[in-house]
């Protein structure tokens, strides 16, 4: 009985010390996640769908990690700006175009470019406000 | 030992009774109605209901062919109003809309009509490869083209969806996302918000009641 209190309290601790381990880079990227996704709701999803899934051959679906990958410089570029060439993403071409989002400022790119690298099965961390401003500065 | 009876014939009436409830289900008709009198058969003179109906129409499809109200002769149908470059409501409605037509993938007897509001850009060649890409070009889906006046006039007196024309709007146009159920009679049986996950379900409900409303 001792031992198995011990233990319990043992493995509490762990979990307690992990937990708190989520250090404040962690947190920024939460709370940027958690806004994207309000963002996202209201400018994205009509298209792009609540799960990320696309429509048909209209628009392109965010499931595909390795295009969102390779393309993390043009993302921000691709929303503040639209997209008018055709594009291929998980092997479908999709033509006509992507509008552009100029209300957005930076700091909102950024947060819907966190929530959907982070969603619909992808996760690739962080993305700031300063890299937005870097980028956007040498879009196409 | 009486009262042990009581229990489960009490119980086994209330199934029947609401049992019963549900076949009676009806959905209503929609839109103003007026009375008419007219004459029955046997020379006598009464009245009668006359509900709103879709009057006649004709409309270049995606196929740039010409679509009266004979293609939806003997089917139920969903209408709505869209236009291809739309990115607020319209592709919601229009992936749920495909849902439904997924659902129905079978019954010849379900069909749906999209009007475009955008006279200008959507002309059939645009509307067709929307279509396709939406993934939905088999016939029982029509994407129709017409004059402003004649899709603006049907779409607010008819299909009770307001639709319009406005330059301060971002893509132009500003509209209603009403999913309209017709039904054989070519009346109005149902309006639901498309971009409504409940309203949508609710209509899916619908359609099967409103499909055995003429086996009776």
């Amino acid at each position: 009985m001792r031992r198995f209190l011990i233990g319990t309290l043992f493995l509490f601790m762990l979990a307690t010390i992990i937990y708190s381990c989520q250090d404040a880079g962690q947190i920024k990227q939460d709370v940027y996640y958690v806004n994207g996704r309000d963002l996202y709701i209201k400018h994205c999803q009509n298209c792009h769908g609540a799960k990320g899934e696309g429509l048909g051959a209209l628009t392109p679906p965010l499931t595909d990690t390795i295009f969102l990958k390779e393309n993390k410089q043009n993302l921000a570029c691709f929303i503040k700006n639209g997209i008018k060439d055709t594009i291929t993403v998980s092997g479908q071409k999709y033509e006509g175009s992507m509008p552009a989002f100029p209300e957005l400022y930076d700091i909102d790119i950024a947060q819907v470019m966190v929530y959907i690298t982070n969603s619909f099965g992808n996760k690739q961390g962080m993305y700031t406000a300063e890299e937005v401003s870097t980028v956007l500065k040498n879009c196409k | 030992m009486k009262l042990q009876f009581s229990i489960p014939l009490s119980l086994f009436a209330a199934i029947v009774l609401f049992s019963s409830c549900q076949g009676e289900k009806k959905l209503p008709i929609l839109g103003p109605r007026s009375v008419e009198t007219v004459t029955k058969p046997d020379g006598s003179t009464g009245t009668d209901t006359v509900y709103k109906t879709i009057p006649a129409f004709s409309f270049l499809n995606q196929d740039s062919v010409a679509i009266t109200n004979d293609k939806f002769k003997d089917k139920i149908y969903i209408a709505d109003f869209f236009f291809t470059s739309c990115s607020t409501i319209c592709p919601t409605m229009h992936r749920n809309m495909k849902e439904i037509f997924e659902k129905y993938k079978d019954n010849p007897e379900v069909m749906y009509l999209s009007h475009t509001i955008d006279f200008k850009y959507d002309t059939p060649s645009v509307l067709k490869k929307y279509a396709q890409k939406l993934g939905v070009d088999d016939g029982r889906w029509q994407f129709v083209h017409g004059s402003k006046d004649s899709v603006y006039k049907i779409a607010e007196k008819d299909y009770l969806v307001a639709v319009i024309e406005d330059s301060t709007a971002k893509e132009g146009y500003i509209h209603q996302g009403w999913l309209v159920l017709i039904d054989k009679q070519k009346r109005i049986r149902g309006a639901y918000d498309g971009t409504d996950a409940k309203q949508v379900a609710q209509l899916m409900k619908d359609i099967p009641v409103l499909l055995s409303e003429d086996k009776k």
